[in-house]
């Protein structure tokens, strides 16, 4: 994974500064959205993706370790919440709690078995777990199958905000978004997080100081796959339903093409790269398959041109950090 | 090379004895392991009994170390022992199973047979990470930084892995902070305080290696392994780095891998030469430098 990361820059207080600046910048933009006109539900969605992405970025960006099975958090997190809301009709708080913990007891799990290996046998166990948990959600009764969770009740947050209303909702889910965001951050720039780092620059000789690296790679797994599983989660209230798009490896596949195309170990790349994806799906949809084809020539123009991706070539410009 | 096997085991028995083996302690390896194996029980047992004298002396003992690759042995029966506060250096003709020896020492690789004790203490089944806590570190022969982090990042993730475990990941890194005057004391004992923040990426290679030193210094250890320190680099590099390594070698005990013979032999205390992945003589540089079979190895002339 190094040759992804190679043209990470090093973070620096001036750095950090930079980032508090563009994450002021972007939490204001995103707060005047209702007030612009834009179709909400398209941004709450991007946001959901905006998130996930951040988390799976966590794990490949700064733990060098690359999942293709994160589907599994956001889709199993999706199905509990919806479980938990609407057959055993839980306020909405208490179904994020549940879905995401659901999603985090299944990264113990995954992690717990699939950290011992390396590079892209890491990749394919998550790819074979999340695969074997598609096919479970396949034949399971209370997934419905093919049905999928329909008709979620939104309900009362804390009993007061009504989420069936859709600027509330919008605010509810910003300010989730936000939140996780604030901490895949703060986890980017700690003690933890600094470790991490050295693990994806030089494993061995993280090994020969002393660190345990399995169990550093396992706790940012654990994390990557919480944090992806409370955006499945928030979404289940956006889309009002769960089904097994949510857990299939392609979903797995968008979350990795959002973050290259938006820059793989920068802060603010898996957002940028969220937005363009899902922009794509919703504004490109009467093309109908052509999106996938148009999202691979994306896929290959960011390989082949800008292997930064976008915020890490603006990044690279402006000699920032972003 | 007729006269090798024979001499080989002349060197190794005589380890042997000191080490307290039983008879029979090199009575062939290869063949069969199982006693291998009931030796070194037997050899942990007296260990127990005798004190703790000889782990006073030597910091790092080995007995029997093999490693076999598919039938191919690296490394065979290698007795070592390293007295605390020395320079010892580990030399020998290419694939002589000297990086190997350096891998199975510092537990990046698992030996067939044998055993390792570290400060008396036997270290043979313990993982990499466990064995860098006791204060046993080692350098690798790419130069081991973390590129892109800068110098001073590079030792204020060694200070802070001695100062626990890192698992906080709700707390702000500038807790780092408080490493920093540490950090920098460090880097300027190597001459890199101009470089502190410099990514180590985009250090030169020289460098580089005194960065890689300072980091395992930060760790205070008691031992370092150091895996071709000189590897790749021009002579005022060599020079430099030779220096620090005989300036810090008064503080801990350090055993090197090396090629650059003059290094070694301005450098070392004492010398082990392997060959084949077997030890063929021990001793001071002037010594081995006479030595007949030294040469034979190094330049082939049993061959001719």
């Amino acid at each position: 994974m190094s040759a992804l990361t190679d043209d990470t820059l090093p973070v620096t207080p001036r750095a950090m500064r930079d980032e508090m600046v563009a994450f002021a910048v972007m939490a204001v933009l995103l707060a005047i959205v209702p007030l612009t006109g834009i179709y909400p539900f398209f941004v709450m969605q991007a946001l959901c993706f905006a998130l996930l992405a951040c988390a799976f970025n966590l794990l490949v960006g700064y733990g060098g370790l690359l999942s293709f099975g994160h589907a599994m958090f956001l889709g199993t997190a999706g199905y509990v919440s919806a479980h938990a809301l609407k057959v055993w009709a839980l306020p909405p708080e208490l179904g994020i709690i549940i879905g995401t913990a659901a999603a985090c007891g299944l990264a113990v799990i995954t992690g717990y078995i699939s950290i011992r290996r390396q590079g892209i046998y890491f990749s394919m166990i998550t790819l074979a777990l999340s695969q074997l948990l598609y096919f479970i959600y396949l034949q399971a009764p209370f997934t419905h199958g093919e049905d999928g969770i329909q008709g979620i009740p939104q309900g009362f947050l804390f009993g007061v905000f009504n989420l069936a209303k859709p600027t509330v909702l919008y605010y509810v889910v910003l300010a989730g978004f936000l939140g996780g965001f604030l901490l895949i951050y703060r986890t980017i720039n700690s003690p933890f997080g600094e470790v991490l780092k050295s693990i994806r620059e030089n494993e061995p000789r993280a090994i020969s100081l002393g660190y345990k690296t399995d169990q550093y790679k396992l706790l940012a797994f654990i994390l990557s796959g919480t944090l992806a599983g409370f955006a499945g989660s928030l979404k289940v209230f956006v889309a009002q339903n769960a089904s097994l798009t949510d857990v299939h490896w392609s979903m797995s596949g968008e979350i990795v093409l959002m973050t290259l195309v938006g820059g793989l170990g920068t802060i603010f790349g898996p957002v940028v790269g969220a937005f363009i994806i899902i922009a794509m799906q919703q504004y490109l949809a009467g093309y109908g398959q052509w999106v996938t084809v148009i999202q691979g020539v994306i896929f290959v123009a960011c390989v082949l041109t800008f292997r930064r991706g976008i915020i890490g070539e603006v990044a690279r410009l402006l000699r920032r950090s972003l | 090379m007729l006269c090798f096997p024979p001499c080989l085991t002349l060197v190794a028995s005589a380890y042997s004895a000191a080490g307290g083996g039983g008879p029979g302690w090199f009575s062939g390896v290869a063949e069969n392991q199982p006693d291998q194996e009931k030796i070194g029980r037997a050899h942990n047992r007296s260990e127990a009994d005798g004190g703790n004298c000889l782990a006073d002396e030597f910091i790092l003992e080995t007995h029997g170390l093999t490693k076999e690759f598919a039938g191919f042995f690296a490394v065979r029966d290698v007795a070592l022992k390293v007295r605390r506060g020395s320079i010892h250096a580990l030399i020998g003709p290419n694939g002589a199973g000297k990086t190997t020896c350096f891998n199975l020492l510092t537990k990046f690789l698992k030996p067939s047979a044998g055993r390792i004790a570290y400060k008396g203490q036997d270290i043979t089944a313990m993982p990499p990470a466990d064995v860098a806590r006791l204060g046993l570190v080692r350098s690798f022969q790419i130069s081991a930084v973390f590129p892109h982090l800068t110098a001073l990042e590079n030792v204020r993730v060694a200070l802070q892995r001695q100062h626990g475990n890192s698992f906080d990941f709700w707390r702000s890194k500038s807790v780092l902070d408080r490493y920093n005057a540490r950090a920098l004391e460090l880097l300027d004992d190597v001459g890199l305080s101009e470089f502190a923040n410099i990514p180590a990426v985009e250090m030169p290679y020289g460098r580089k290696r005194a960065l890689e030193i300072a980091t395992t210094i930060a760790l205070d250890p008691e031992m370092m392994l150091l895996d071709e320190p000189m590897a790749g680099m021009g002579h005022e590099d060599i020079d430099k780095i030779a220096a620090l390594i005989k300036r810090i070698s008064a503080k801990y005990t350090i055993l090197m891998v090396e090629h650059n013979l003059s290094v070694v032999a301005n450098l070392s205390d004492i010398i082990t030469v392997l060959t084949r992945g077997q030890v063929l003589a021990e001793g001071h540089y002037a010594d081995l430098s006479k030595d007949e079979r030294v040469k034979e190895a190094y330049l082939g002339a049993g061959h001719a």
